[in-house]
C-alpha cells in the first residue's frame, strides 16, 4: 500500500496528524509536540523513499479517487517535486526539533493549536509541491497561507498587525491566481497541468492566455516576495515567534518559487514566456533590483531578525534571477539556490532564536564577545552559514552563485553578473559586522558588585561550553550540512537537477 | 460590550424556531446530491441554529445546548470522518477516496459510490458546524459573561 | 462596440466589483473596512467563475430522464460551481482568521484605525 500510494502519502499523513492533535491532546497537552515531531520525521523518511524511487524508475503519477486525469486530480512525482519536497521536509524536521526549547517562553499554553497549525502549514507546502492540478494548487496554497497567518499572529504585541498585513496581501495574491486560472480554464477547458501543456500550442495568440499568465505570476509572486511585492515580509518575519520565523522563512517563499517554476516552464511553453510575452525578462530585472534593495536595506538594520528578513528578500532575488534568465545554467542555479537558501536561512534564524532564548534580545548593537563565550557552537554555526551566504567556496552558497553567474554570461547580460558580484560584497558587509562584534569586541567592564564569572561550570553541558543541547544540535547539523552540500554539489547537479531541465531551454 | 437584556418575544421565537432550522439543515446535507446543498451549506445552517440560541438566550444558558469546549474537537472528528472514509478506501486496495473499494457488503457499484459521498458530506457538515460555532465562541473570549 | 458590451455585460459588472473591492482595501483607513473590501474582492472572483458557466437555455445540471439522456449542451457546466464551493469556504476561513487577528489587535492597542495604530506601535 505504501509503495502504490507514495506520491500522496506525505500530505495525507501530515493532514491526519494535524487534525488528530486537537482530539488526542484534549487532556494531555504535552502530547502535541511529540506527535508533531514524529509526523515530521516520518515525512522525511517517506520523502527520501520517494526520491529514491523516482531516481530508480522515473516519474510516477497518482490519481485521486480512481478518476483518470483530466477528469480527476492527479499528483505527480517527478525528480523536481521529489527533490524540493525532501529539502523542505528535512528543514522542517530540524526546526521542529529545535522548537521544544523555545516553546515555553514564546507561546506559553498554546502548544496544541500551534503544532496543529505547523502540521497544516507543512501539509499545504507538500501538497503544493506534489500536485499536478492547477486548482488543487490554489487549495493547498490557501491552506498553507492560512496556517501561516495563524502561526505569525500567535505572537505578541506587533505580531497580529504584521499577520493582518500579510493576510490582506496574501489573499489578494491568491485571488489574482484564481482569476488567472479562471481565464485559463475558459480558454482551454481543462485544469490539469500536463493537459494544458498539450492544449496551449493549439490555441492561436489569445489575449486571455496572456492575461492568465500575468495574473498567475503576479499572484504567486506576492507569496514569493519578488521585489515590489515584498512589503509583508520584514514585519512578518521580525515579530513572529522564533519557531515560526525559522519555519516560514526557509519554506514559505521557496514553495512559491517552485510553483512559479512549474507554471512558467512546465505548463506554459518556455518560448512563450520568454519571447512572445517576455515575462521572464520582467522577473529577472525586478529580481536584480530586489537583490540590491534587499542587501542595502539589510545593512541598515539594527535588529538581527529584521536584517535576516531583508536578506531573505535579496536571496529570493537570486532565485528570481535564475528563473528569469530562462536558460539551463540559470535554471540549475535557481534550483540549487532553493536548496542552499533553505538550509542557510534555517540555520540563521535558529541561531537568532538561540540568542533570544539566552539573553532576551537579538539586537546587533548590543552584541559583544561574551555572547560567543555563552553560545560558542551556535556562533560557529552562524559563521559557517554567513560564509555560505556570502559565497565562499567550498560552502554551498558559492556553487549556486557560480551557476547563476555562468547563466548570466551565457545570455551575455553583464548587468546581472555585476549585480551578483556586488551583492556578494554587500552580503559580506552586513554579516561581517555581526562576526566582528561577536569575535573581536571585548565585553564591557563589569560594574561594581556585578559578577560576570561563568556559572556554567557546574551545570550540564559545560563540557563543551554551551548549555542547551536541544537548541544547539539542530543549528550545528544544519550548518555542517552546508559544507556537505557544497562538496557534493556536483553529484546533486548531475544526478537530480540536470534531469529536470524543462524541454525547450 | 452591551449587557444582555432578557426579552421574552425573542427568546420564545428562537426557542421555537431553532430545532426546525436544525431539521432543515439536516435535509440540506442529505439531499446535496440532488438539489442545491451538501455538506458545507447544511453545516452552516446548523451552526446558524446554534448561534441563534447563543444570541437570544445569552452565552451561559446556551452552554446547555452546545458546550464551548466541544467546538474544536468536534471539528477535528468531522474532518477525521472524511479522512477515515478515504483512508478506508486506501486500505481496501484502491486510491485515496476511491469509493468503489469501500468494504461494505450488499451494495451495487453506483450505490456504493453514493454511500461514500454521503459519508464524506456528513463529515464535512459536522466539521463546519463545530468550527463556525467555535469561531464565534473564540471571538467572544475575554469579555465578561453574564 | 455595443455588441461587445451587450454580449459581455456580466464581466464588466464583475470587474467593477473587483475595482470597488481593491479601492476599499487600499484607500480606507479602518482595518475592518479593509477586510470588507477584501471580501468584496473575493466575491467578485467567485461571480466571475459562475458567470462563465452559463449556456443558452441550459438547465440545472441534474440528470433528468425527460430532458434527454446526458446531452451536454442542455445543462449548464457544473465544474465552475464545484470549484467555487471550495473558494467560498476558503473565503469564510480567511474571514475567520482575519477577525481573530482584528480582535487581538484591538485588545492590545484599543484602536482599529490605521494612522492611530501606527502611532501607538511606534511609541510602544
Amino acid at each position: 500500500m505504501i509503495i502504490y500510494n507514495s506520491p500522496a502519502l506525505v500530505p495525507l499523513l501530515l493532514l491526519a496528524t494535524a487534525i488528530s492533535i486537537p482530539v488526542l491532546a484534549i487532556k494531555k497537552t504535552k502530547l502535541a509536540y511529540p506527535l508533531a515531531v514524529g509526523a515530521s520525521l516520518f515525512s522525511v523518511i517517506l520523502s527520501s523513499y520517494n526520491i529514491f524511487r523516482v531516481w530508480k524508475s522515473g516519474p510516477l503519477t497518482y490519481h485521486f479517487g480512481g478518476w483518470i486525469p483530466p477528469i480527476g486530480i492527479e499528483y505527480v512525482l517527478d525528480p523536481l517535486s521529489a527533490f524540493i519536497a525532501l529539502v523542505i521536509n528535512i528543514v522542517a524536521f530540524f526546526v521542529l526539533w529545535h522548537a521544544s526549547g523555545v516553546q515555553e517562553r514564546e507561546i506559553p499554553g498554546k502548544s496544541v493549536p500551534y503544532y496543529s497549525l505547523v502540521l497544516l502549514f507543512l501539509c499545504g507546502a507538500n501538497g503544493i509541491i506534489m500536485t499536478g492540478d492547477l486548482f488543487n494548487l490554489y487549495v493547498f496554497l490557501e491552506i498553507f497561507s492560512l496556517a501561516g497567518y495563524g502561526l505569525i499572529g500567535i505572537g505578541e504585541k506587533q505580531a497580529p498587525v504584521a499577520a493582518f498585513r500579510y493576510l490582506i496581501m496574501g489573499t489578494v495574491g491568491a485571488s489574482f491566481y484564481l482569476l488567472g486560472l479562471g481565464f485559463l480554464y475558459i480558454v482551454t477547458g481543462s485544469l490539469n497541468m500536463a493537459d494544458i501543456k498539450n492544449i496551449l500550442p493549439l490555441i492561436d495568440s489569445n489575449p486571455a492566455v496572456e492575461a492568465a499568465l500575468s495574473l498567475m505570476v503576479i499572484g504567486i509572486g506576492i507569496k514569493m516576495a519578488i521585489f515590489p511585492l515584498h512589503g509583508w515580509l520584514p514585519d512578518a518575519y521580525t515579530y513572529a515567534p522564533s519557531t515560526t520565523s525559522s519555519l516560514i522563512a526557509p519554506i514559505g517563499t521557496k514553495v512559491a518559487a517552485y510553483a512559479i517554476i512549474r507554471l512558467l516552464f512546465f505548463v506554459f511553453d518556455v518560448k512563450f514566456v520568454s519571447r512572445t510575452l517576455p515575462i521572464t525578462d520582467l522577473i529577472a530585472w525586478l529580481a536584480a533590483i530586489g537583490i540590491l534593495y534587499g542587501s542595502v536595506m539589510a545593512m541598515a538594520q539594527k535588529e538581527m531578525k529584521r536584517m535576516l528578513a531583508y536578506s531573505s528578500v535579496a536571496q529570493i532575488g537570486y532565485i528570481g534571477l535564475g528563473i528569469g534568465m530562462a536558460n539551463p545554467l540559470g535554471f540549475i542555479g535557481a534550483v540549487l539556490h532553493i536548496l542552499n537558501h533553505a538550509f542557510m536561512k534555517g540555520t540563521l534564524f535558529l541561531v537568532a532564536a538561540n540568542l533570544r532564548k539566552n539573553s532576551g534580545h537579538s539586537d546587533i548593537s548590543r552584541l559583544d564577545a561574551s555572547y560567543r563565550k555563552k553560545l560558542p557552537w551556535s556562533m560557529a554555526a552562524f559563521t559557517l552559514a554567513a560564509l555560505s551566504m556570502i559565497g565562499l567556496p567550498p560552502t554551498a552558497g558559492f556553487f549556486s552563485k557560480w551557476y547563476l553567474a555562468l547563466g548570466a554570461i551565457d545570455r551575455g547580460n553583464w548587468v546581472f553578473l555585476a549585480v551578483i558580484l556586488v551583492s556578494s560584497l554587500l552580503n559580506a558587509v552586513y554579516f561581517f559586522r555581526i562576526l566582528e562584534k561577536v569575535y573581536l569586541v571585548p565585553p564591557p567592564a563589569p560594574k561594581a558588585g556585578e559578577d560576570l564569572s561563568p556559572k556554567a561550570k557546574k551545570r550540564r553541558g559545560s563540557l563543551i561550553g554551551e548549555e542547551e543541547y536541544g537548541l544547539m544540535i539542530p543549528c550545528v547539523i544544519l550548518s555542517f550540512s552546508l559544507l556537505l552540500l557544497g562538496l557534493g554539489n556536483a553529484n546533486i547537479v548531475k544526478g537530480i537537477i540536470q534531469r529536470i531541465i524543462p524541454l525547450g531551454m | 460590550m452591551l449587557k444582555y437584556k432578557f426579552n421574552p418575544i425573542i427568546l420564545l421565537v428562537s426557542r421555537v424556531v431553532s430545532p426546525f432550522i436544525m431539521i432543515f439543515a439536516l435535509y440540506v446535507i442529505f439531499h446535496g446530491h440532488y438539489s442545491p446543498g451538501g455538506g458545507f451549506q447544511g453545516g452552516t445552517m446548523f451552526a446558524a441554529a446554534l448561534l441563534l440560541i447563543r444570541l437570544a438566550a445569552g452565552f451561559d444558558i446556551a452552554q446547555l445546548q452546545f458546550k464551548k469546549i466541544l467546538g474544536t474537537p468536534l471539528g477535528s472528528v468531522g474532518v477525521l470522518i472524511y479522512f477515515g472514509t478515504g483512508f478506508l478506501a486506501m486500505l481496501s486496495g484502491g486510491e485515496f477516496l476511491n469509493y468503489h473499494f469501500l468494504p461494505f457488503a450488499g451494495f451495487k457499484a453506483d450505490e456504493l459510490r453514493s454511500l461514500g459521498i454521503l459519508m464524506v458530506e456528513i463529515g464535512v457538515g459536522l466539521a463546519v458546524l463545530a468550527i463556525l460555532v467555535a469561531i464565534y465562541d473564540d471571538l467572544l473570549e475575554g469579555y465578561p459573561h453574564d | 462596440m455595443t455588441d461587445f458590451f451587450l454580449g459581455h455585460y456580466a464581466y464588466f459588472g464583475i470587474i467593477t466589483l473587483l475595482i470597488i473591492g481593491l479601492y476599499g482595501m487600499i484607500f480606507k483607513k479602518n482595518l475592518a473596512k479593509k477586510l470588507i473590501g477584501m471580501t468584496i474582492f473575493q466575491v467578485s472572483i467567485i461571480m466571475f467563475y459562475v458567470a462563465s458557466a452559463v449556456k443558452w437555455s441550459g438547465t440545472v445540471p441534474v440528470l433528468d430522464p425527460l430532458a434527454g439522456a446526458a446531452d451536454a449542451a442542455k445543462y449548464i457546466s457544473p465544474l465552475q460551481h464545484c470549484l467555487m464551493l471550495t473558494a467560498i469556504v476558503v473565503g469564510v476561513a480567511t474571514s475567520g482568521v482575519a477577525f481573530s487577528l482584528l480582535i487581538a489587535i484591538y485588545r492590545h492597542y484599543k484602536t482599529l484605525d490605521e494612522s492611530v495604530l501606527m502611532d501607538r506601535m511606534k511609541s510602544s
